[in-house]
């Protein structure tokens, strides 16, 4: 990149404002001023809410709903953009600036074929015939990587993956040649194996085609592998501008080094002790071989859409399961069965040694109080007209009959617990930050005093750094109370983080237990390998280095009827094998693994996946 | 899927033919003491019966019926003793006629004034349109109707009252006729219509889709038509069948006061002389024309669906 010359964009005093209801104008986004060079990928990075996509939005002429730009200029490619008529604008969009916006699934049209959309900005524009524009199209797909080329542009949106309507979306940007694009959070929406693949297609077009970019994530590790700069975002603000090596490594303001913190991998919490049990005890919660999913169940007690397929694992007290997979890997179902919110089609649930009904209404109170769920979405398990301290205390009555002042004084020790202030009892859930929303939906659940924490992606939804927090109390609050917790999460640094054990799930069977040390071992089941290969590092560089682990590309479903699930990603199968039996379980110190190649197979495995991974 | 819904629809069909049978049988009392009037002799009302079947067990009756349906027998009326068919062959093209112009006349307009109303959504014509349509909802068809008469043919002069005439010699004979029975069902029909299409057109408008459309540089009018528009379809189909369904009762009010002689009217007339056979096939077309409509409309809606479409 060169400094010499006209920069690219350049937005001098940028100034964003909303009107709300009463017809104040708030300021959302204030005194933005930025430069990108030709050729240059520039990262907008800060939580959500921080005016990351207001700012790139502006880029395009375009506020959405009743925003506006108040003041300052944005000027692109020698346009000025504020307060051109949009008659003149539209010109430009698509053509001279494009958009990959962050739900792709969202944003592409369901009822039109994918290639039609993809080629529109070339023709609205006039830039050239629909033969050409599909020519350049299918080239495009080839270059992202896309798999059949040469047909995905006849289907549907809703015939394609998440990840793959990523990269046509991408397509669908570069197809005019733009100028500048701009990447809005293009793979927060993807699992992260998938991520890693996008990301590389990205990057490879971008370098190619020698292409500007502006790259909005709130991920610093995802955007230290694709951009040349950085501007840390917050609350409207820039905090901070520079090269990715100044942000990363030498970061001046304190919000940036909180944020890098967060990024960098998370220092293992000291692993709990044992507490003290009598060897015949049987663990705290237990599960046999559960076998859950929807619709009718036949002879063999297998349902009509299985979820999940043969799960038994065993929670000791005061210990922590971490549970990872992708999406749709049956996680949530595996908490909802031991909850009680879901029956399973046969296997069973033991608590303390008994067996639990599948159905919560024939679960007796006590064992309701014993295990409690906490969701991964605190806005929609809060009610909304409900305040803080009833939804507290309902549980405190509903186990504990406590009423009245002792109920009071027991919701001031829960909301203490999870270090919010006694204030906040009055408050109703709309008036706190998504942090507060997860700890309250926290304290309700340690209301019922459970000895079995069940945490469904609870930091998922929140802020790198309002989830490093919460994870945080996570790990104090079982210190303190000696909590076990089945911990979910699709993130293999939490798990690596907080987990004594971790089962890691694809498509809904058990690919790999392993105890903290095994897991930090070199012998692990390819998926589990694919998994931990993925997770973007906090350095330049990352992603060329990364080759796709145990992996071939494209993820295809997992719907198999025998043989081991991982079958068509798995860059080491053995056809005729592993398509055909379901894979052996192999036990060893610490650690089991269902693959057929057994610990010495996938010791000789990496040599091997060399020469197999495609380009 | 479709034949899932066309199944469906003949399933309710059939248990619909079951309720009117039923009706009748609890309504119709002994249709042969109401030919023969009170003071007939119990043999003379025992021959009839026997006649009329009326002695056989209901569930016969009611198979000889549906069979009779089935093969296009419609029954003989008991007053006038004319086949059913021939009865109602001019009344129901005559209320054909009827309903499918109001069709034509509100169909477009709602759609395009619908259309109109979410793009320019928050506008003084918006605003125009919604409280013209919650006007018109909120009163009922025959105060309209009233109104339009008293307006246009007792003030005015400019129309006849009636709609009973059958000569449409000329255009003018046409326009005299239909008009006001027309305008009085397009007020009715088009209020709902207006405001779905709006409804379903503006989510659209707000989709994401949309919006990355807007990014790529589409204009305006490729925005509505080719983008917004195929999204909303399906609510407006369905919106489209409900108020044509609508239709049907309105068109019963509306035959009335404008004494047009179509099929609605000769069911009030075969309600009030008790004329079964009458009554009973007037009932199930409605019925029929309702599903149909409600069941095209599905279908229209899920070959349009590309995710429906493709399973
Ligand atoms: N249409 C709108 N109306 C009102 N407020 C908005 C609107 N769009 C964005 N905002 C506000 O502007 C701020 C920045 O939002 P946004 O640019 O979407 O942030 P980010 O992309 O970083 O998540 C937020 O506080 C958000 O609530
Ligand atoms: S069983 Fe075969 S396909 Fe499955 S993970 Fe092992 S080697 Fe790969
Ligand atoms: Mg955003």
């Amino acid at each position: 990149m060169t400094l010499s010359g006209d920069p690219l964009v350049r937005l001098a005093g940028l100034e964003i404002s909303v009107r709300d209801a009463q017809g104040q104008d708030k300021i959302i986004v204030r005194d933005i001023s930025l430069e990108v060079q030709p050729g240059e990928v520039l990262a907008l990075i800060g939580e959500s809410g921080s005016g990351k996509t207001t700012i790139a939005l502006s880029m395009l002429g375009y506020t959405r709903g009743a925003c506006r730009i108040s003041g300052g200029t944005v000027e692109v490619a020698g346009h000025r953009l504020d307060g051109l008529p949009e008659a003149r604008l539209r010109g430009l969009r698509g053509r001279v600036v494009s958009y990959v916006a962050q739900s792709a699934a969202a944003a592409f049209n369901p009822m039109l074929p994918i290639m039609r959309q993809v080629i529109e900005p070339a023709l609205v524009h006039g830039l050239m015939t629909r033969e050409v524009a599909e020519d350049k199209a299918r080239g495009l797909f080839r270059a992202l990587a896309l798999p059949r080329p040469d047909t995905v542009g006849d289907r549907y949106p809703h015939q394609v993956s998440g990840g793959q309507l990523q990269r046509l979306m991408a397509a669908m940007a570069l197809i005019t040649d733009p100028a500048l694009v701009i990447f809005d959070e293009p793979t927060t929406a993807l699992d992260v194996t998938t991520q890693i693949e996008v990301l590389k297609a990205f990057k490879a077009v971008v370098r190619d085609l020698g292409t500007t970019a502006v790259y909005v994530s709130h991920d610093l590790a995802v955007v230290a592998q694709i951009a040349d700069r950085i501007c840390v975002l917050r609350d409207g603000m820039v905090q901070e501008q520079g090269r990715v090596e100044e942000i990363l490594f030498l970061p001046r303001q304190d919000y940036t080094r909180a944020l890098v913190a967060a990024a960098a991998a998370r220092v293992p919490a000291a692993p709990m002790p044992d507490l003290p049990r009598d060897a015949g005890d049987p663990p705290l919660i237990q599960m046999r071989d559960v076998v859950a999913g929807y619709g009718g169940v036949d002879a063999q007690g297998n349902p009509q859409v299985r979820i999940l397929g043969g799960v038994s694992f065993a929670i000791e007290r005061g210990k922590v399961l971490g549970v990872i997979g992708e999406s749709g890997s049956g996680k949530s179902t595996l908490a909802r069965v031991v909850a009680g919110l879901h029956a399973p089609a046969s296997g069973r649930v033991n608590l303390d040694g008994y067996t639990l009904e599948g159905e919560i209404r024939h679960r007796d109170k006590e064992q309701l109080r014993r295990i409690q769920l906490v969701f991964q979405n605190a806005d929609t398990a809060l009610n909304p007209a409900v305040s803080v301290g009833e939804a507290i205390g309902r549980p405190l009555t509903f186990f504990h009959a406590l009423r009245g002042t002792d109920r009071k004084a027991e919701v001031v020790r829960l909301l203490d617990l999870v270090r919010l202030p006694a204030a906040l009892a009055g408050r109703l859930p709309g008036e706190l930050s998504g942090g507060q929303k997860q700890r309250v939906n926290l304290a309700r659940a340690l209301a019922a005093r459970p000895d079995l924490l069940l945490c469904d992606e609870v930091t998922s939804a929140l802020d790198p750094v309002v989830a490093e927090a919460v994870l945080d109390l996570l790990i104090d609050l079982r210190r303190e109370l000696g909590l076990a917790y089945m911990f979910i999460t699709h993130d293999i640094g939490i798990v690596r983080a907080i987990a004594d054990e971790v089962m890691v799930l694809y498509g809904g069977v058990p690919v790999e237990l392993a105890s903290h040390e095994a897991l930090e071992g070199p012998l692990h089941h390819p998926y589990t390998r694919l998994l931990m290969a993925s997770v973007p590092e906090l350095r330049p560089g990352w992603l060329e280095a990364a080759n796709s682990a145990f992996s071939c590309g494209s993820s295809a479903g997992a719907g198999h009827a025998a043989g081991c699930r991982f079958f068509q990603r798995c860059a080491i199968s053995r056809p005729g094998l592993c398509d055909v039996l379901d894979p052996a379980v192999h036990v060893g110190a610490g650690q089991t693994i269902a693959c057929h190649l057994g610990f010495d197979g996938l010791q000789a495995a990496p040599r091997i996946a060399q020469g197999a991974i495609p380009a | 899927m479709i034949a899932k819904r066309v199944g469906g629809a003949l399933l309710t069909l059939f248990l619909l033919s079951l309720v009117v049978f039923a009706m009748s049988l609890l309504m119709g009392g002994d249709a042969a003491e109401a030919m023969l009037g009170q003071n007939a002799t119990p043999e003379a009302l025992a021959g009839l019966r026997a006649a009329m079947h009326l002695d056989q067990p209901s569930w016969q009756r009611y198979l000889a019926w549906l069979g009779g349906l089935l093969r296009g027998d419609l029954g003989v009326s008991l007053i006038t003793k004319l086949p059913v068919s021939t009865l109602l062959a001019p009344r129901l093209l005559a209320s054909l006629q009827l309903a499918g112009l109001t069709a034509a006349v509100s169909v477009p307009l709602a759609l395009f004034l619908g259309i109109l109303a979410a793009v320019r959504r928050g506008s003084l014509l918006d605003r125009a349109i919604s409280m013209a349509t919650i006007g018109v909802v909120s009163v009922p068809e025959f105060v309209i109707a009233t109104l339009m008469v008293l307006i246009f043919a007792v003030r005015l002069h400019w129309l006849p009252a009636l709609s009973s005439s059958r000569d449409f010699s000329s255009l003018h004979d046409v326009v005299r006729v239909f008009t006001m029975p027309v305008l009085c069902l397009a007020c009715v029909v088009m209020a709902q219509m207006i405001r779905m299409t709006r409804a379903a057109v503006c989510d659209a408008l707000d989709s994401s889709y949309v919006e990355a459309a807007r990014l790529k540089g589409v204009p305006p009018r490729r925005l509505v038509l080719g983008h917004a528009l195929p999204n909303a379809i399906g609510p407006i189909v369905n919106a489209v069948a409900l108020s044509l369904s609508v239709l049907l009762g309105g068109v019963i009010v509306i035959e009335v006061i404008f004494n047009y002689p179509g099929v609605a009217r000769l069911m009030v007339d075969a309600v009030s002389t008790r004329d079964l056979p009458l009554i009973q096939t007037v009932a199930m077309i409605f019925s029929a024309a309702y599903l149909m409509l409600v069941t095209s409309a599905d279908i229209v809606a899920i070959l349009c669906n590309p995710r429906l479409r493709h399973r």
